[in-house]
């Protein structure tokens, strides 16, 4: 693919604190965002993608490492020299200053012309649907509107790359879900890079063309969101991203035997090799227990989610596996807590981990 | 039945209405007599604006004003130039060495009783005046100005430390130098503990009677001084008329803070 | 990178970036603490070595070394046969004034305590108005609020004339130039000056605290011991150590309703700048007052504060 890169982390490492005391918030991270693309960094609070995020805009300093900006060094740039904007956590927006003040303030702090400022933020009051409220302090406003204007503001000066801190934390979440379309519509009018922070896996998978994981100051994998959530690399970023079934087997050379004896078709591998491996609920299927190569197992809860039953099984060595199975329109699915059931892994839908 | 009260303590309420009433009684006791149009204050010759008057026409009660203004003014200007700074660098910074030295430094005259640094400025001042033969105010005003910088600094850095640290990074997100995100943003937002650092300062220095009384020179009595040597002469029904003014004067001022900050804060 | 330049070359930017931040936070301060050692600090030290030389004959000091003034802090010379024995006077003055300004303390905790409660517990609409009321006295002149107590107490003030008006009494009853009268002047001037810190701490005291401990049995003593009060220490200290500093120096109040002789250490510092024409004995005097100052401080938070907190 011959798109160009954006913005590039190289070996970051950051410790807060020095000495022994010292922590380390982020570990190694080498990371590549594309020109363009809508890229979100996914993780469990504390797991550095903020870090990294304050990285790329200039709040911080690497402790070692490159930041990269269209093949620029751009580590050591103050944040008000680089051509980064950021849409903070708490908006940040300027309490003294009205909603086309907060908006055109980048490009005054430029010093472009008066007539350029006026034009752009009356552009950006559009686009983001505000003019109704130019006049406005951002206490007169609502969550929602407050983020509308954070990203006016942050877009106003054109930004090569905008950064988003968790904008939608704060929103509830009919208008995260408003926001999440918003968002997903002005990366694609304006073209900007869009770099997204985010704890939200649900988030993630329905704005980004590219996810990287983060756990514990580490990059754990980099992909599209189906990448991601079909073949993840390791425990971590299986058990983050969606529910998933976890089960110890060892390989063979004709398929993995299960930890309860059974045979299941799946990757191969070098046979004798202990490892674990990761099935979606959505791909367990319920069959008769007497069916051949059927997984026996027995049901231990029934929960019912309107759309689709849970049903939570044990395996006979006491392995526990959770099938999601579509409620039926009688709304009888005919099981019960305790029922002896057989359980069948949708072909390819195995995956082994690598931890 | 009463309706049981989470935060009723027994007797409390009795108390505080009672330390109420001791607080007010003799401050309108004061405002009572200043109007007492009798000739010594054994007696209640009846209502009368007199004392007022003598107060009003008095040439020593007016220089004395003009000169507590005068200073009262000059010390919270310079009180309030130096402490913004110093709590621009004490707050929203990385640790830095030195940094509680700085604090505590800045504070220095908080713990200490006023006449101990008026008898330093007693000694100081008076080697000065013998050296260098001149007189003038400039001494109360950097006395009062000692006296006033922490009770400039703390509520400007208190306000500091309440502000969103994040709006500073976003200007400097949206092209801001120091400077500009100094000027635009933090200054701004900055204000209400200046006014109310700058009203601290104006009312301590105003009110700052030993550090006055060891400091000045011949003929430099302020508001504070006379009233205290009037005093001490028996002279107090003219006090009183003076001290309600100044009460009156207090009054407006804190209504105009409170006024001021509300209307900022909406 | 040049030979002559003083950054080591093991700092990173990061480093350098904080080091240059931590210079400028100095250089922002540095007006402000030259200005404090020009007039604080160096004239304090000045009043270190006046304490050491030799009064001169119409005040000020003569250069020549001398501890009298420090001796006569507590000793002085018999007047008859010139031997060195306690200087009563003074023994009595710094006793009076550790006694006054600790019982002025605790008199204005005893009262302020309940009266911040009741400003903090009051619904948000008439919270403002007590407040208000609390801070009228707080700004208003130290000297007037002495002077208003003044009429109060003196011999033809509001108390005598209300109660020679009733017949209760046929003569004044004289209530001014008493140490109890300086002692009701200092806890009139300085409860505001609880009252506000108090006020500060419980008003961010979360009440729903209380309905946990009533829920588990407590009695309304017990929570406000147990929970109130260790909560809102800071509050506590903060009130008790800013009545108590200007209480130790007071020389307004115990000046105005003590008369001439029951003075505190600041009327006796005066009176060796003045009449007694002895300044390393006031100079002497007001380091002690200094010093007792600090150490009362460090005792305040000592006491109040437990090791694993500090």
């Amino acid at each position: 693919m011959a798109q160009a890169i954006a913005v590039e982390a190289r070996h970051a490492i950051k410790e807060f604190g020095s000495g022994p005391a010292a922590v380390r918030a982020l570990d190694d991270v080498s990371i590549t965002i594309r020109e363009g693309e809508f890229f979100t960094l996914l993780g469990p609070s504390g797991c550095g993608k903020t870090t990294l995020l304050r990285l790329i805009a200039g709040f911080e300093m690497p402790t070692s490492g490159q930041i990269m900006l269209s093949g620029q060094d751009i580590t050591y740039l103050p944040p008000n020299k680089r051509p980064v904007n950021t849409v903070f956590q708490s908006y940040a927006l300027f309490p003294h200053l009205t909603v086309a003040e907060n908006i055109g303030f980048g490009l005054q702090m430029q010093g472009r012309p008066k007539s350029e400022v006026a034009a752009t933020t009356e552009r950006m009051l559009a686009l983001v649907k505000m003019e109704a409220f130019a006049a406005r302090k951002p206490t007169q406003l609502s969550g929602g509107q407050q983020q509308r204007v954070a990203l006016a503001r942050a877009l106003a000066p054109a930004p090569k790359v905008l950064l988003l801190d968790e904008p939608l934390s704060a929103l509830d979440l009919k208008l995260r879900k408003d926001m999440q379309i918003e968002l997903k519509r002005l990366q694609t009018e304006t073209g900007i890079t869009f770099v997204f922070v985010t704890h939200d896996q649900e988030e993630a998978l329905t704005m980004s063309d590219r996810i990287g994981v983060m756990s514990a100051g580490r990059l754990q994998q980099m992909g599209s969101p189906k990448e991601i959530y079909t073949t993840p690399v390791n425990r971590f970023v299986a058990s983050f991203i969606g529910e998933t079934n976890f089960m110890t087997a060892t390989r063979e050379a004709d398929g993995l035997r299960l930890s309860g004896g059974q045979m299941i078709d799946g990757p191969r591998g070098s046979p004798g090799q202990k490892v674990t491996v990761t099935v979606r609920p959505e791909q367990v299927r319920l069959v008769a227990p007497t069916e051949p190569g059927a997984i026996p197992a027995k049901v231990t809860a029934l929960v019912y989610f309107g759309t689709d039953t849970h049903c939570h099984m044990e395996l006979t060595d006491g392995t526990e596996v959770v099938a999601r199975l579509q409620s039926p329109a009688s709304g009888d699915d005919g099981l019960a807590q305790g029922q002896s059931v057989g359980l069948r892994f949708v072909p390819g839908s195995v995956q082994v981990l690598e931890d | 039945m009463k309706q049981f009260s989470v935060t009723a303590m027994p007797g409390f309420a009795f108390i505080a209405i009672l330390g109420f009433v001791l607080l007010y009684v003799p401050i309108l006791t004061l405002v009572t007599y200043s109007f007492n149009g009798a000739a010594t204050m054994t007696s209640w010759g009846g209502f009368s604006w007199r004392w007022y008057g003598a107060a009003w026409a008095n040439v020593d009660v007016q220089s004395a004003t003009i000169r507590s203004l005068v200073i009262a003014s000059w010390a919270t200007l310079i009180s309030v130039v130096l402490a913004t700074p110093v709590a621009l660098a004490t707050t929203r910074t990385a640790a830095f060495k030195g940094q509680s030295f700085i604090y505590l430094y800045t504070n220095q005259t908080l713990v200490v009783p006023e006449i101990v640094p008026a008898v330093a400025l007693l000694i100081f001042f008076a080697a000065l005046k013998t050296w260098t033969g001149y007189q003038g105010l400039a001494y109360l005003i950097a006395a009062h100005t000692m006296w006033c910088i922490p009770l400039a600094y703390l509520p400007i850095r208190a306000r500091l430390e309440g502000m969103d640290l994040s709006l500073e990074t976003a200007a400097a997100d949206l092209y801001a130098t120091r400077w500009q995100t100094l000027r635009h943003v933090t200054l701004p937002l900055l204000m209400p503990g200046i006014l109310a650092g700058a009203m601290l300062c104006f009312i301590t220095s105003l009110d700052t009677v030993v550090i006055t009384e060891f400091v000045k020179s011949a003929g430099q009595e302020t508001l504070a001084t006379y009233m205290l040597g009037q005093f001490r002469r028996g002279i107090t029904a003219e006090i009183n008329a003076i001290s309600t003014v100044l009460l009156m004067l207090t009054i407006v001022l804190l209504f105009a803070f409170f006024f001021l900050t509300r209307k900022r804060a909406a | 990178m040049t030979p002559n330049q003083i950054t080591p070359a093991s700092l990173n930017p990061a480093q350098r970036q904080a080091r240059a931040d931590a210079r400028r936070n100095w250089l922002l301060s540095a007006p402000a603490l030259l200005f404090l050692t020009a007039f604080a600090t160096l004239p304090f030290l000045g009043v270190l070595v006046y304490s050491f030389l030799t009064p001169g004959q119409y005040g000020n000091v003569v250069w020549k070394f001398s501890t009298d003034g420090w001796v006569g802090l507590v000793l002085t010379h018999d007047v008859f046969d010139d031997t060195l024995v306690w200087a009563d006077a003074h023994l009595t003055i710094i006793w009076r004034t550790v006694r006054l300004a600790s019982l002025t303390t605790l008199i204005t905790f005893v009262i302020g305590f309940p009266m911040a409660w009741f400003i903090a517990t009051r619904p948000p609409r008439t919270r403002a108005f007590w407040l208000f009321l609390i801070t009228i006295p707080f700004w208003t002149n130290l000297l007037i609020r002495t002077f208003a107590i003044n009429e109060v107490i003196r011999n033809e003030g509001l108390i005598n004339s209300v109660l020679m008006d009733l017949g209760l009494i046929s003569s004044p009853i004289a209530m001014i130039y008493s140490d109890g009268a300086v002692l009701v002047g200092m806890g009139y001037a300085y409860l505001p000056l609880m009252v506000l810190p108090l006020f500060a701490a419980m008003d961010r005291f979360d009440m729903r605290l209380l309905e946990a401990g009533y829920d588990l049995y407590a009695s309304r003593l017990t929570l406000l011991w147990r929970i109130v009060v260790p909560v809102i220490k800071p509050g506590i200290i903060a009130g008790c150590i800013l009545v108590f500093i200007p209480a130790l120096g007071a020389y307004v109040t115990p000046r105005v309703l003590g008369g001439g002789k029951n003075m505190m250490l600041g009327n006796l510092i005066d009176l060796q700048f003045g009449q007694g024409r002895n300044w390393p004995l006031g100079a002497a005097i007001s380091i002690t007052l200094a010093a007792v100052t600090l150490v009362a401080m460090l005792v305040i938070l000592r006491v109040t504060t437990r090791p694993a907190e500090r």
